[in-house]
């Protein structure tokens, strides 16, 4: 009975104790001093790890502050508000945050638009993008196999009627969508602008037409009417400079095709 | 009785632990980078060999052994290298910070690194006597850090080489490591 259950116990207990201690003479021995202040603003980083701020996660990020200088404004989920604790304890100004959300510049649904055929192999889009540039009649829209879906580590994008559809008050402004989208149609942009277009067809107007009823046809009509020369007509399709866009949606009301989107309630909820 | 010469070809040469048996492979392709950390890499798994054998071998051929707990060696091995592991990764944070960072992940690993527990094992199981399991892990450890180093070697050149994007990254250094290998069981005429 001793020999077989008590002693390896004991045993154990004895190497364990010892390895403590070792370990905890060792700890204080060779005691590196980190500076306070990275720990400080490791507690106030979300944790997320997401990679936006473009350090290996929250940690580095906060290391990179202290030890290196890196702006206080980097971290795309915290916000403002993160920015400012940082300085708070940096003991600098904060640095301006804009905070931003993932769109999708596609409105093809499978309302708007049809499939040239069936895709029956990896649900993936950029192997179906491999496979005749898509299974879309339009090669430069929402391919909807779900590459963002899968990448998405706040669940917030989801895949309907076909496309890619990105809940904007869960979006934390990672960019993995981003840059994972094998057409590129995942961009990130301020969430104070609600105006979007919802299009990225480098086909010419007439084909574009032809595949969808929601695309920008580049007519440039959206162009003529803005006020602030925010938008233009790059590729047969609008694009839209948010660094002077003003939400104030002379485009959208004027849009022929409804390929420019406006979604106001965007300001309230954030 | 082996002597310390034909100990030493054994260990680094015939029965290399890396090339032959197959065990550390994690951090022989993850740390084998950059020659200057492969060094690192090797010294600090030298250590981590010699004071596991050091402590080992007196647990298991004076407290398991007479108890006839033998069968709970490995639970005991691993209690004792983890130990060390840890010791060396407080020591290296204080005295090489830069070594620190450069093996990142790959320290705290090497307590997981079969080849730790493999040698300390082996040394059991080959019944040597206490001073040649010591001088054993010490040169297994080397053979470690041959391994890496060749290794690095390699991989220095193959970051210039003109790969084709299939082979490119993971595969081609497999590839390279297998071929390596290979070359290593030109020895295994050495010793007979």
């Amino acid at each position: 009975m001793f020999n077989t259950f008590i002693l390896p116990v004991v045993i154990f207990a004895i190497i364990g104790i010892i390895a403590g201690i070792l370990l905890t003479v060792a700890s204080k021995l060779f005691e590196v001093k980190t500076d306070q202040r990275i720990e400080l603003i490791s507690d106030v980083l979300p944790q997320a790890n997401c990679g936006a701020c473009g350090f290996a996660g929250c940690s580095d990020y906060a290391d990179a502050i202290v030890s290196s200088g890196a702006a206080s404004n980097l971290c795309r989920p915290g916000g403002a508000s993160t920015s400012e604790k940082i300085a708070a304890i940096m003991g600098t100004k904060a640095d301006a945050f804009t905070a931003q959300a993932a769109v999708l510049h596609c409105g093809g649904n499978c309302r708007v638009t049809t499939k040239k055929f069936d895709f029956i192999g990896i649900s993936s889009c950029s192997a179906a993008k491999r496979f005749y540039g898509g299974n879309g009649l339009c090669t430069f829209g929402c391919i909807g196999l779900g590459d963002c879906v899968s990448v998405c580590d706040t669940n917030c994008i989801s895949i309907c009627n076909g496309i890619a559809e990105i809940n904007k008050y869960n979006c934390i402004a990672c960019g993995k969508c981003v840059n994972v989208c094998p057409n590129s149609l995942i961009t990130l942009r301020p969430v104070t602008c609600h105006i979007d277009v919802a299009c990225s067809s480098k086909d010419n107007g007439k084909i574009t037409k032809q595949n969808c009823s929601v695309g920008c046809i580049g007519c440039k009509i959206c162009e003529k009417k803005c006020l602030n020369d925010a938008i233009h007509i790059i590729d047969f399709h609008a694009v839209i400079d948010y660094s002077k866009c003003t939400s104030c949606g002379a485009c959208f009301d004027a849009c022929p095709t409804g390929a420019i989107t406006n979604c106001e309630c965007n300001i309230q909820n954030l | 009785m082996k002597t310390v010469f034909t100990l030493m070809i054994t260990a680094i040469l015939t029965d290399n632990i890396v090339l032959s048996k197959f065990m550390g492979i994690c951090p022989f392709l993850g740390v084998s980078k950059k020659l200057s950390s492969s060094l690192g890499m090797g010294a600090a798994v030298i250590f981590v060999m010699a004071c596991a054998t050091l402590v080992t071998y007196p647990v298991y051929a004076l407290i398991l052994e007479p108890n006839n707990l033998t069968y709970l060696r490995t639970v005991a091995f691993i209690l004792i290298i983890a130990l060390f592991v840890q010791l060396v990764e407080i020591i290296l944070k204080k005295v090489m910070p830069p070594l620190y960072k450069a093996l990142g992940v790959y320290l705290p690993l090497i307590t997981t690194n079969c080849a730790v527990l493999g040698v300390t094992l082996q040394n059991i199981d080959n019944g040597f006597s206490f001073g040649y399991a010591i001088l054993n892990s010490v040169f297994v450890g080397m053979a470690f850090t041959l391994a890496l180093i060749l290794f690095s070697g390699v991989r220095s050149r193959l970051e210039t080489a003109d790969i084709p994007a299939t082979f490119k990254g993971v595969p081609s250094t497999l590839i390279a490591a297998s071929i390596v290998s290979v070359s290593f069981m030109a020895f295994s005429g050495l010793m007979s």
